[in-house]
């Protein structure tokens, strides 16, 4: 427990220590600031046009903040995610291995799960910090708005699994390669895989599509979105972030056979 | 304190180690000769535990290393070649770190830390983040990280590379201090440093070891006949007669590097077992000619080791 902490307490150093988790959380919240801005200014315009206008205000039907601004707002994020959280991870094996440094590393005493979970946590931490710092974009809407709160919290509850999720495909990648470019191609590649192989599913027969549709990342974050928390998308991320956790432990230890 | 026997380790196809067999007793500096590629660091990882022989036994401390890897962790120190740390962490947090992790209690890592760094001088660098360091305080954090939780068996791998004389000579210094309660395995294709620091040479080439023992046994026993070097003022063909004629000399040899203008070179080798120290310098003084140097010729570790391995 106390080498987990330690760990996780190291990996959380170099992250501020070095420029990276201070160009990753300002290029995110720069990016969904953007689209926030760009989805609540719209709303009010159109807002304030139905207002004056009877005739649009029919045509754009059902207008309110969840459906036109929160939900995008959790859209746009995770999709925002899938391209910053490889920079976040791609360090956390493929650097040591380059470095040298996983020799000492590893000929200290502890096991290998214990490095794995303090790298794992430590890299969510800092996603923590990024997925709070947009907290003020809801702020915003409850100051100027009637938005519903539960919509917001099940899509940050959402934004956590998909945010894991990736950190653990991620710290996958990593562990393959010392090349960090190789790593965070890896699993920008494989992420963007994952996002978007349900959209073969219609043209794939009924079984094979359900499939398809099932283990995509998308199909799983849609009902946080609506405010529907589901178990099984919560049982979907559980076991894709053990199903890419454990793959690593595997590698990890395939040292010990590899020649 | 450390037995190693049969050990082998494949890379793929290349056969890296070919049964590796040494023991070091307790308080022991051990020194780990070979060239490059004769699979000192291998054997180090083995013992480290950062992987696993192919096949053979090695104990570290009374803990096997493929049994009991963590207990034979919190025994060691290790340096890894080119001593790799992260750059991007201060001295004193890295060594927290390294204490924390080894094991060191709670509440004394901050008195371990402090002691280590005093040890290694390494108190004014404390705060700097060790990627601006110069390499010789690498070395020394290197060296830090591996005695803070004040281990009974250290191995250091190439502990003195790259480092400028001044540098080596402090790493050295520190080495031997160190020395007494710890066991201490170090490796090296340096010879001297091994004379310098160490008590007993395993050495090591092609995954094979080819000779345990002392610096100075190893000396005397490839040595096998004493020889001096002798310089003098003469004429040449009389001078090697003169040698030649004394009691006990099996050769003498002339080193031509000051060409035929009097003064010359010779190497004498005596009989095995004969003592011909006394002998040489009556001779050139009663013939009158000037005698400008005589010295023992010893083989140096050097010389062994080129014998050793060529002869293979």
């Amino acid at each position: 427990m106390r080498n987990f902490y330690l760990i996780f307490k190291k990996e959380l150093k170099s992250y501020f220590a070095s420029p990276i988790a201070y160009v990753v959380i300002t290029m995110f919240l720069i990016l969904t600031g953007y689209f926030f801005y760009n989805s609540f200014a719209l709303f009010s315009t159109i807002s304030f046009q139905a207002t004056v206008n009877p005739m649009l205000a029919k045509q754009v039907g059902l207008l309110n903040l969840t459906e036109s601004v929160v939900r995008p707002l959790f859209g746009n994020i995770s999709v925002i995610l899938l391209l910053m959280v490889p920079l976040l991870t791609m360090r956390l094996f493929s650097e040591e291995k380059k470095s040298g440094t996983i020799e000492l590393l590893l000929t200290y005493p502890v096991t290998d799960m214990q490095v794995l979970l303090g790298k794992f946590l430590s890299c969510m931490a800092v996603f923590a910090i990024m997925i709070v710092l947009t907290a003020l974009y809801p702020v915003l809407l409850i100051v100027f708005g009637q938005p519903e709160t539960g919509p917001i919290l099940t899509g940050y509850i959402g934004l956590f699994f998909v945010g894991a999720s990736f950190v653990s495909l991620g710290i996958f990648a990593s562990s393959l390669t010392e090349n960090q470019i190789i790593a965070a191609t890896v699993a920008f590649g494989l992420l963007l895989l994952f996002w978007m192989i349900s959209f073969s599913a219609s043209l794939a027969g009924q079984t094979f599509g359900d499939i398809l549709s099932y283990i995509s990342i998308t199909t799983h974050f849609e009902g946080f979105a609506k405010g529907v928390v589901d178990t099984e998308d919560i049982v979907y991320y559980l076991l894709f972030i053990t199903l890419f956790l454990f793959l690593t432990l595997r590698i990890l230890e395939s040292k010990k056979w590899r020649g | 304190m450390i037995e190693v026997e049969g050990l082998t380790k494949y890379y793929g196809n290349y056969h890296a180690l070919k049964g590796v067999t040494f023991s070091v007793a307790k308080g022991e500096i051990l020194g780990f000769l070979g060239p490059n590629g004769a699979g000192k660091t291998t054997t180090m990882r083995i013992l480290t535990c950062f992987f696993p022989a192919t096949s053979g036994k090695a104990r570290v401390a009374g803990f096997d290393v493929f049994e009991e890897p963590l207990e034979v962790r919190k025994r060691i120190g290790y340096v890894p070649e080119n001593v790799p740390l992260y750059k991007d962490i201060t001295v004193e947090d890295y060594l927290e770190f390294a204490a924390g992790i080894k094991g060191v209690g709670r509440r004394d890592v901050k008195n371990a830390v402090t002691k280590v760094m005093d040890e290694c001088v390494l108190t004014d660098v404390a705060y700097k983040f060790i990627g601006e360091l110069s390499k010789g305080y690498r070395q020394r954090v290197g060296l830090a990280q591996a005695l803070v939780n004040d281990p009974e068996v250290l191995i250091l791998d190439e502990p003195t590379i790259g480092l400028d004389p001044r540098q080596i000579i402090e790493i050295r210094k520190l080495i031997r201090n160190l020395a007494g309660r710890r066991t201490i395995i170090l490796s090296t294709h340096i010879l001297p440093e091994v004379s310098m620091t160490c008590q007993r040479v395993v050495i090591i080439n092609e995954g094979k070891v080819i000779a345990v023992d002392t610096p100075q046994n190893l000396t005397a026993k490839v040595q096998g006949a004493s020889r001096f070097l002798v310089k003098i003022d003469g004429p040449s063909q009389d001078v090697m007669k003169e040698l030649r004629a004394i009691n006990g000399v099996e050769r003498v040899t002339r080193r031509d590097e000051y060409g035929n203008n009097g003064v010359g070179e010779y190497v004498v080798e005596a009989i095995k077992d004969r003592d011909i120290k006394r002998n040489i310098a009556p001779v050139i003084v009663n013939k009158g000619w000037a005698l400008l140097e005589l010295r023992p010729q010893e083989m140096s570790l050097e010389d062994i080791f080129v014998k050793l391995v060529t002869k293979e």
